[in-house]
């Protein structure tokens, strides 16, 4: 067994908001769709 | 020069990159070509665009779609996803190793024109009434983006996460069950806001989508990058070693093709998507004929069902880090069979929480079929060109979407034929699904660690 030999190292300052905005690009929308999807299907059980 | 921009080798991250970065921008990709799934959404207002035009469509509770002559049917219009489907599995096995040669970057942004392109040449379609170029745009071109863009971002993720490839397949894979939740609502958003009195707004529709897609997966392929040589996890222990299935060692596509594990593996996830895509595709009218609910709650039936296809991807393929690939699907074939063969008791006894709950579990074993067999491969052939053999394997996936459809549809039509109710006509094919499932777990349970004389030579260099 061996350790990896190499990490990024964590320099970047703004990563934190990288990794927010690129999150939230793809997790707004698929939010919206949930939502929408779970008021859809209440209707199967009213 | 642009060219410059999508070779692999500007895009090997830089220090201070986070990994956290990379499933975003698979997601990207998959939110983006699982549109497919939503693409029924089109199949009645593309029946009806000749009526459209002049006004003169049958109201939508009439059992006709239209009645204006030229106007294409819906079996017509069912081969636009057929298509689109078998073309995917073609091309993510004919351009596997140019993906993983060319890296994720230049295969995104292709897949990306690709889809885009298939939407503008549906829209043409749309508005010059030619049923060809649909199957040429959607079908044939948009279907080579899906292929390509599916594989893209798979053995990336499974490179920066040597620690958890299950975690990190299943969260791009989940993308592409996830997409139609957006797409659904938003196809019907923009058809209405696009329809007039002379139309109803498909072709505009086609256009607006084929942009959206087009920046949403440009700005995957501009974030996505390939860990430096050599990289791994603060504090992974790169494995030496090959413990049970989980290989050290890696094993090129043309040695994998002769591999029986390949081939078991084809069958384990033909079997299971077979048995998926078969209710998928007949979950409205069955619900309405099993439980007699409405359209509007058949409708909330298969939101939900795709609901669960997306939560079990990131489920299952998570789990699986924890459990093994093999002991998942162990679960996917014996838990799945027992609820097949439950569902016409629970249908009969009109027992509708029972009922639904059945098929959403099933259906997470459907979407966790997908998500966990990049990982399974990953750990029968390792990573090398992990990517290049999914793209092979997904040609079961080709071939169960027009399996399943076709063989749940052939059995119901012939047990209406023969007399039995529609609300019965159902059971003997969920019977014939739990079957399928039983050979997937035999097959699943015949899966061996690759034999020595496959693997590449310690030291070897991977041909271009």
């Amino acid at each position: 067994m061996s350790t990896g030999p190499t990490t990024t190292p964590a320099t970047d300052p703004g990563i934190g908001a990288k990794l927010f905005l690129a999150w939230a690009f793809v997790g707004i929308p698929l939010l919206w769709g949930v939502i929408l999807t779970c008021i859809n299907a209440a209707k199967l059980f009213q | 020069m642009a060219t410059n921009f999508l070779d692999r080798s500007r895009s090997v991250a830089g220090p201070g990159f986070s990994r956290w970065l990379v499933p975003p921008a698979a997601l990207c990709i998959h939110l983006c070509i699982g549109e497919a799934y939503a693409f029924s959404v089109f199949n009645k207002p593309l029946a009806q665009l000749l009526c459209a035009a002049q006004s003169a469509c049958p109201p939508a509770t009439a059992k006709v779609v239209s009645t204006t002559p030229g106007d294409w049917t819906i079996p017509e219009l069912g081969w636009i996803f057929s298509v689109a489907i078998v073309v995917l599995g073609l091309s993510a096995a004919l351009f596997g190793r140019w993906v993983e040669r060319v890296g994720p970057r230049q295969s995104m942004f292709v897949a990306a024109i690709c889809f885009a392109a298939g939407f503008f040449v549906s829209a043409l379609g749309v508005s010059a009434h030619q049923l060809w170029l649909i199957y040429l745009g959607y079908g044939v071109i948009g279907g080579i983006g899906l292929g390509i863009g599916y594989i893209s971002p798979v053995s990336t993720l499974i490179k920066w996460f040597p620690d958890r490839p299950g975690l990190a397949t299943g969260t791009a894979i989940m993308g592409f069950g996830g997409a139609a939740l957006i797409a659904s609502p938003l196809s019907v958003l923009l058809m209405k806001s696009f329809s007039s009195a002379t139309s109803n707004g498909v072709a505009s529709t086609f256009l607006v989508l084929g942009v959206l897609y087009l920046i949403w997966m440009l700005v995957g392929s501009m974030i996505v990058r390939i860990p430096p040589a050599g990289w791994a996890p603060a504090g992974y222990v790169v494995p030496t070693t090959s413990h049970g299935l989980i290989t050290a060692r890696q094993v090129l596509r043309a040695q994998a093709l002769r591999t029986p594990q390949f081939y078991l593996l084809w069958f384990v996830l033909f079997l299971n998507v077979t048995a998926g895509i078969g209710v998928l595709s007949q979950a409205s009218l069955m619900i309405q004929d099993v439980l007699g609910v409405s359209v509007a709650a058949a409708a909330g039936f298969v939101g939900l069902l795709s609901l669960f296809n997306m939560g079990g991807r990131i489920f299952w393929a998570s789990m699986s880090d924890f459990l093994g690939r093999k002991s998942t699907y162990v679960i996917f074939f014996v838990v799945g069979a027992i609820l097949y063969a439950l569902t016409p008791t629970l249908g009969n006894a009109h027992n509708i929480v029972l009922f639904v709950l059945a098929y959403c579990i099933v259906l997470t074993f459907y979407g966790g079929g997908f998500a966990t067999v990049p990982a399974y491969l990953r750990d029968l052939f390792g990573t090398v060109e992990v990517g290049a053999i999914h793209g092979v394997l997904l040609t079961a996936w080709s071939a169960a979407g027009v399996a399943g459809p076709v063989l749940l549809n052939y059995i119901r039509q012939y047990e209406i034929n023969s007399g039995v109710p529609k609300a019965d006509a159902y059971g003997v094919t969920m019977y014939l699904m739990a079957i399928l499932l039983v050979i997937g777990l035999l097959c699943n349970l015949a899966i061996r660690p690759v034999a020595d004389r496959y693997y590449m030579p310690a030291g070897a260099e991977v041909p271009a």
